[in-house]
């Protein structure tokens, strides 16, 4: 929802907290996902994360949820699919080149990380270009298997 | 500017130099320190070669080297790709733009290795206009990368000889990577940092928007010589001749991240040729420019005044005597002697 954009965004630093803390909570129960399987889990989480993220941060469910980088504001509501920054185009007034009507998403997102008040700001961090074969998937199930996976390598 | 070692043949590359990820003029003339004047070429709505040759000797001798855009603003036009082979091949040194637009990472990573074959040693990463901006507004929007994904992948490309899937590349394109900068764009206070970003992503020469208000410029540059950045990258500073103040008008209103202040298009209006104001401005603002600190040089965006550019750079003395290459003085290289 639009609306809760914002309000999303001016709260990024407990939101992000809570974010996180969901991800802790569901590594936990990793060995419980294991035996159910992954794959059978996803459709059900998805729609979780639809409902939740969807409302908050009008999340498009690319499956590599970055939004504790961009300071809660979703990078996929660019409608150039940006994940690094603000492109040149902003406009004087802070909104979007192509949807005027829409505040640019990455002047969010530098609100959102100064909210944060973390020592370096996160949206620094390079992104790697988006993973089409995820778009669509969980991603909260995909960090939970992530964290196992670097686990499993230490 | 011509070096000890200019190749013999015309059309051939700068010997390689260690220390140097290219061996392309515009590395070279940049390292040597020279104030450096790049300009931006005006790809023709035609497949015939002679345009183009036409239109970079408009620029021979008062550039370094001449950035071919791609699609740009979401017009079409010949490609860069094109351009770039077609000038390379008379030597000209040449930034090859590409826009994350049209192209996804499989096409990009292909034109990069053929770009390189063809003796383009400068590429500029861009993410590009929206489509609805340009002639075709129903065409399909890629953006499969942005600007500093692409710089990542092209950097990877060069220095770990790899594709962005991971497979090896034989023999990688040594080029020097740049990307564009809009100290004038929202959020102000964010483009210092979003500068470094695209540098820790590989950027290492940077051409900025249009700059018409120095003010802002003046601030953006004092918070990156704070943060050290003018000694991590070449900073080339976007300018061109407005054309009247009905045009500056229009440009500021539709033309996206183009920030123009009132008082330019207030000294435009009072004049008696409003043209030829428009290049004092670019004049003066080449003049201020250039006194800034951690400028490397300017980058003209002449667009449809491509022929005033040789005015331009000659009347705000930036050369400062220096001699630039160009095909021209190519031939005057006498084999027995070199």
């Amino acid at each position: 929802m639009y609306r809760m954009r914002r309000w999303s965004v001016r709260n990024a630093r407990w939101l992000k907290k809570l974010y996180h803390g969901i991800e802790n909570a569901l590594t936990l129960c990793h060995p419980l996902f294991e035996r159910i399987g992954y794959q059978r889990l996803d459709k059900s989480f998805l729609a979780i994360e639809k409902v939740t993220k969807g409302l908050l941060m009008d999340s498009q469910s690319c499956g590599q949820c970055i939004v504790g980088f961009t300071g809660l504001s979703c990078p996929m509501n660019c409608p150039k699919t940006m994940r690094n920054g603000p492109c040149g185009g902003v406009r004087a007034d802070g909104k979007c080149e192509v949807k005027p009507e829409m505040d640019c998403v990455w002047v969010m997102a530098w609100e959102g990380n100064q909210q944060l008040g973390e020592k370096e700001y996160p949206i620094q961090f390079v992104q790697p270009a988006l993973n089409n074969q995820l778009i669509g998937t969980s991603a909260w199930l995909r960090e939970v298997r992530n964290r196992k996976a670097v686990d499993n390598e230490i | 500017m011509k070096f000890d070692d200019e190749p013999l043949v015309p059309g051939e590359n700068l010997p390689f130099r260690t220390g140097h990820d290219s061996p392309g003029r515009l590395e070279r003339v940049l390292r040597a320190g020279a104030f450096v004047v790049t300009a931006e070429i005006a790809p023709p709505d035609s497949a015939d070669p002679e345009e183009v040759y036409a239109r970079a000797a408009l620029f021979d001798g008062y550039v370094d080297a001449i950035n071919a855009t791609d699609g740009s603003g979401a017009h079409c036009h010949m490609s860069s790709v094109g351009m770039c082979s077609l000038l390379t091949r008379r030597g000209y040194a040449m930034v090859m733009q590409v826009s994350a637009r049209d192209r996804n990472r499989i096409a990009i990573q292909g034109d990069v290795l053929g770009a390189s074959a063809m003796g383009v040693s400068s590429i500029l990463c861009l993410t590009g206009d929206s489509v609805g901006v340009g002639d075709h507004p129903e065409a399909k929007p890629v953006f499969d990368l942005d600007c500093i994904s692409m710089l990542n992948m092209v950097r990877d490309m060069r220095d770990k000889k790899q594709f962005l899937s991971g497979r090896k590349i034989t023999s990688p394109p040594r080029v020097f990577l740049g990307a564009a900068a809009n100290p004038f764009g929202p959020p102000l206070d964010y483009r210092p940092l979003r500068l470094a970003k695209k540098i820790s992503a590989g950027a290492q020469f940077v051409q900025t928007q249009y700059c018409f208000d120095i003010e802002i410029f003046k601030n953006y540059m004092s918070v990156i010589r704070d943060m050290g950045i003018h000694e991590k990258v070449f900073m080339l500073v976007g300018v061109g001749p407005l054309a009247s103040a009905k045009s500056a008008e229009w440009i500021r209103s539709n033309v996206p991240g183009v920030h123009i202040p009132d008082h330019i298009v207030h000294r435009l209006a009072g004049a008696d040729n409003q043209k030829d104001e428009g290049v004092n401005v670019c004049v003066d603002m080449i003049q201020q420019i250039k006194e800034i600190e951690g400028v490397h040089g300017v980058h003209i965006m002449a667009f449809k005044q491509e022929h005033r550019v040789a005015e331009i750079v000659t009347r705000s003395g930036v050369l400062a005597g220096r001699e630039l290459w160009h095909p021209g003085i190519a031939r005057d290289v006498d084999p027995a002697t070199h």
